[in-house]
């Protein structure tokens, strides 16, 4: 019999006993997820974000959109018919934290993506109950007035490759240039982004040739949302493992 | 005492201690010339001026002539009083923030349009505000106090219990402003970027060893269960902050990081994370409140100490697992989702046990609820806990989850364990500390007490029944279809729908508001040494001892 | 690694290893030699100073 004295008195036994305990959960649980097929399948069109596109994720993040908005369309019949197919765990691989969120006070926006009008964006940005005049959300008319800051994106995509997602050198060294020239058609390398990073979409999303915005990058980012698999190649019940 | 000099000046420590506020301040002058992120000159600045205060702390204390105070001799009551100041602080703060962010709910023109004043900004300083800078502080004051007096010692170290409580508030107020600055990692009670997640990293080592070193010099041959549970809580704390914190930050001198983990082991390690927050923060923690402070204030031993054996290890073995319930249905492998679903369930038996224990440790004295309103907080508190970990393996059941899951329902079940069982257990040890550790001989007023009891027991029922009727009514009107098959409402009509609740939500928060700025008025009085004159209740005469007749 | 043979594992040697653990708890909690510590602990509370 384990002497109670011995654990009681001993404030180190404690401590490792406490450690051994809490620490299976978390093991049996978490590592497999590194190993399962299901979780770490390769989905044909994948690819990583644009450095516009990060850089408007990352104006996502700083607001807390994910506080109300989820991306996670769950395996239920309305939630299918409301936002689209359901969400694959590999739609979320670069997404370093991942933004599935817990809360929808507003819809989700994982297949957002093309749903919408840029210029629709643009005003509901500004003003959200201009356009839905029983929305609670908040308005964003600053992120139209503050430019992008664009010249260190480049940091931006090496420290998202240290972790994991899968940018070139290329890719990296022509970040700026790709970034700026994914706000406006008419500037020298449009072609290159689309090649680079196929299914990105060029244009000057917040209609204003005067400058590259924190409200052109958060577009680019809300309108690439979920398009990149295409369901009608894809294929669930072949991955099923 | 073992130490004589003990609770003067500043022990060895202080040379390297003073050298290390030193480097520390040459390398916040180092990052902020290098730096182009305006927040990291902010965040420099105060990082800076945390080292200069604790530089002249430690010369003021150095050249001090006279002890800290002969009161003082025994325990080191002076970093508890302090925290209890602290704490009561931010438990204001954090109620205001809350209050702010309900009524831009209910009237969005109260987002002002502006940065630093959007929802999304201001909810991470709210749920930050009272999880980690109210409860953490209680939790670190009420540790200090509770090891120090079941133990029978001092609490050990004299410059690492001051560096512990204000270390940590300096990240707090780190995280705060970077918040409404926007900076954010985006993870849930974890928001806080990489520089300041290693600094709480090194405070909170010290608060282990701080807490370890003065279990180690007791004088006492058990240690109490109540600094079972508080050990559990640093400990497992410590290791879900690192693992889930793990991050690539762009550069030394930027704010911005990257997670190592991305889309669904992140989502795991999160939601491990942040259910291990509540399960380890919020209740473990504060169960060592309860083991301590209710059989204090009944002056009764706990019901069953064998009880609280079997409750502790149960509980901390069963709610590591229960995270995945956080993600049913979604691309998280069901295996996992079950796991998750089916600890959740067992975790319902552990919690009941811990409630029983509380509950009926006043069996036998149920009169002292009537007298002591201290006492009644505290039961409260304990009945709440019951509530809430009923209510939460419900809600992990996969088929009630893809109801109440994205919905107030959550906020629901969240606030009634946040408000009823934690704030409600630390309002009571507060009133329980505070003449203690002044040294009064009671509260100011028991009066007031009864009031703050009973206008926030209000603001809970008002708050939790709104967020189930509008959490189960958007959950019922996103899958309702109409008669040709179709989804019945647009999402913009459920939002519509829920305006009435979220001002009914807004008015409970409010009473609660209102509960703990009583609560400072009496806690200031109390410190001031002033006593109200009022009719203390009674003890009624037991009706048994009376003559027959 | 395959999702049978972590499911055939939590099944067996998991469940076992759960309910010792279980039972090795509840054992020392109940376990009468054990008592008299119990009480005295649990009045650590109200002795202090």
């Amino acid at each position: 019999m384990i002497r109670h004295a011995i654990i009681e008195k001993n404030s180190i036994l404690l401590l490792v006993l406490i450690l051994i305990v809490v620490s299976i959960g978390g093991i049996v649980q978490i590592a497999p997820l590194f190993y399962l097929e299901s979780t770490i399948e390769k989905v044909e069109g994948m690819r990583p974000y644009t450095p516009l596109e990060l850089a408007g994720r990352n104006v996502y993040v700083r607001e807390g959109c994910y506080n109300c908005h989820s991306q996670m369309i769950r395996s239920l019949r309305d939630e299918v018919e409301r936002y689209g197919p359901y969400s694959l765990a590999a739609e979320s691989m670069y997404d370093h934290p991942f933004q599935w969120g817990s809360k929808r006070t507003g819809p989700d926006l994982a297949r957002v993506g093309g749903r919408y009008s840029d210029e629709w964006h643009v005003e509901h940005m500004k003003n959200p109950r201009a356009l839905v005049p029983e929305s609670i959300m908040p308005g964003y008319p600053f992120l139209a007035e503050t430019p992008l800051k664009a010249a260190r994106i480049a940091g931006d995509l090496l420290a998202n490759r240290a972790v994991g997602v899968p940018y070139t050198d290329e890719m990296i060294a022509a970040a700026s240039q790709d970034l700026i020239a994914q706000a406006d058609p008419e500037a020298d390398g449009a072609e290159d982004v689309q090649a680079r990073y196929p299914k990105s979409q060029v244009r000057d999303f917040d209609r204003n040739p005067a400058m590259v915005s924190e409200l052109d990058a958060l577009i680019a980012y809300l309108q690439m949302l979920g398009t990149l698999v295409d369901y009608d190649v894809y294929k669930p019940e072949e991955n099923l493992r | 005492m073992t130490e004589s000099n003990d609770h003067r000046g500043n022990g060895a420590m202080r040379y390297p201690v003073g050298a290390a506020l030193a480097g520390g301040a040459l390398l916040c002058i180092f990052i902020m010339a290098r730096t182009a992120d305006p927040v990291m000159i902010v965040h420099g600045f105060l990082f800076l001026a945390f080292c200069a205060g604790g530089i002249y702390f430690l010369v003021r204390r150095t050249h001090a002539l006279a002890p800290e105070g002969a009161a003082d001799a025994t325990y080191n009551d002076a970093v508890t009083r302090t925290g209890v100041i602290i704490s009561m602080f931010w438990g204001i703060a954090g109620f205001l923030a809350g209050l702010a962010i309900a009524l831009q709910l209910s009237f969005p023109a109260l987002n002002f349009d502006l940065p630093w004043t959007n929802f999304g900004r201001l909810r991470p300083l709210h749920t930050s505000a009272v999880i980690f800078a109210f409860g953490g502080n209680v939790l670190i004051t009420t540790s200090f106090h509770v090891v120090q007096r079941t133990c029978r010692t001092r609490l050990a170290g004299v410059i690492a219990p001051w560096f512990v409580l204000w270390g940590y508030n300096l990240f707090i107020v780190v995280a705060a402003s970077g918040y409404l600055l926007g900076v954010t990692q985006s993870k849930e009670y974890a928001e806080p970027e990489w520089y300041a997640d290693l600094w709480l990293t090194l405070v909170w080592v010290t608060y282990l060893l701080v807490f370890l070193a003065t279990v180690w010099r007791r004088r006492e041959p058990h240690i109490y269960v109540a600094n079972w549970f508080y050990l559990a809580f640093i400990v497992t704390v410590a290791m879900l902050h690192i693992v889930n914190n793990l991050a690539v930050p762009v550069s030394w001198t930027e704010t911005k990081s990257y997670s190592l983990f991305a889309g669904v082991q992140d989502a795991l390690t999160q939601w491990w994370y942040g259910h291990n927050a509540v399960g380890f923060f919020l209740t473990a923690g504060f169960l060592g409140i309860m083991y301590y402070f209710v059989p204090k204030q009944a002056q009764r031993p706990v019901y069953s100490y064998r009880l609280s054996i079997i409750h502790f290890w149960s509980l901390i073995f069963l709610y590591i697992w229960a995270g995945p319930h956080h993600l049913h249905y979604t691309a998280l492998p069901q295996w996992s989702q079950t796991l998750g679903m089916t600890f959740s369930i067992m975790l319902w038996m552990p919690s009941w046990g811990g409630m029983i224990n509380g509950l009926m440790t006043l069996s036998g004295a149920w009169d002292k609820l009537r007298t002591d309103p201290v006492l009644r907080m505290l039961v409260a508190s304990v009945a709440f806990y019951g509530m809430s970990t009923f209510e939460g393996p419900v809600m992990a059941i996969r088929a009630v989850n893809s109801l109440s899951h994205y919905t107030d329902w959550t906020i629901g079940h969240v606030h009634s364990g946040a408000l009823g069982w934690v704030a409600f257990v630390s309002f009571g040890a507060l009133y329980a500390l505070t003449p203690i550790l002044w040294k009064r001989q009671r509260l100011y007023s028991l009066h007031l007490v009864s009031v703050h009891f009973w206008i926030a027991s209000i603001g809970i029922v008002l708050y939790i029944t709104a967020m189930w009727v509008s959490g189960i009514l958007q959950g019922l009107m996103w899958r309702a279809y109409d008669s040709m098959g179709f989804l019945e409402y647009s999402f913009v009509e459920t939002v519509a729908a829920m305006h009435p609740f979220y001002v009914i939500r807004a008015g409970g928060g409010a009473l609660f508001v209102v509960g703990a700025l009583i609560m400072a008025y009496n806690l200031w009085r109390t410190v001031r040494g002033d006593l109200r004159n009022e009719a203390l209740p009674t003890v009624r005469p037991n009706p048994a001892m009376a003559p027959a007749e | 690694m395959l999702y049978e043979n972590v499911a055939s594992f939590a099944a067996t040697y998991g469940l076992v290893y759960f309910i010792i653990l279980f039972a090795v708890v509840v054992a020392y909690a109940l376990w009468p030699g054990n008592k008299s510590k119990f009480d005295q602990a649990a009045r650590l509370p109200l002795k202090e100073d």
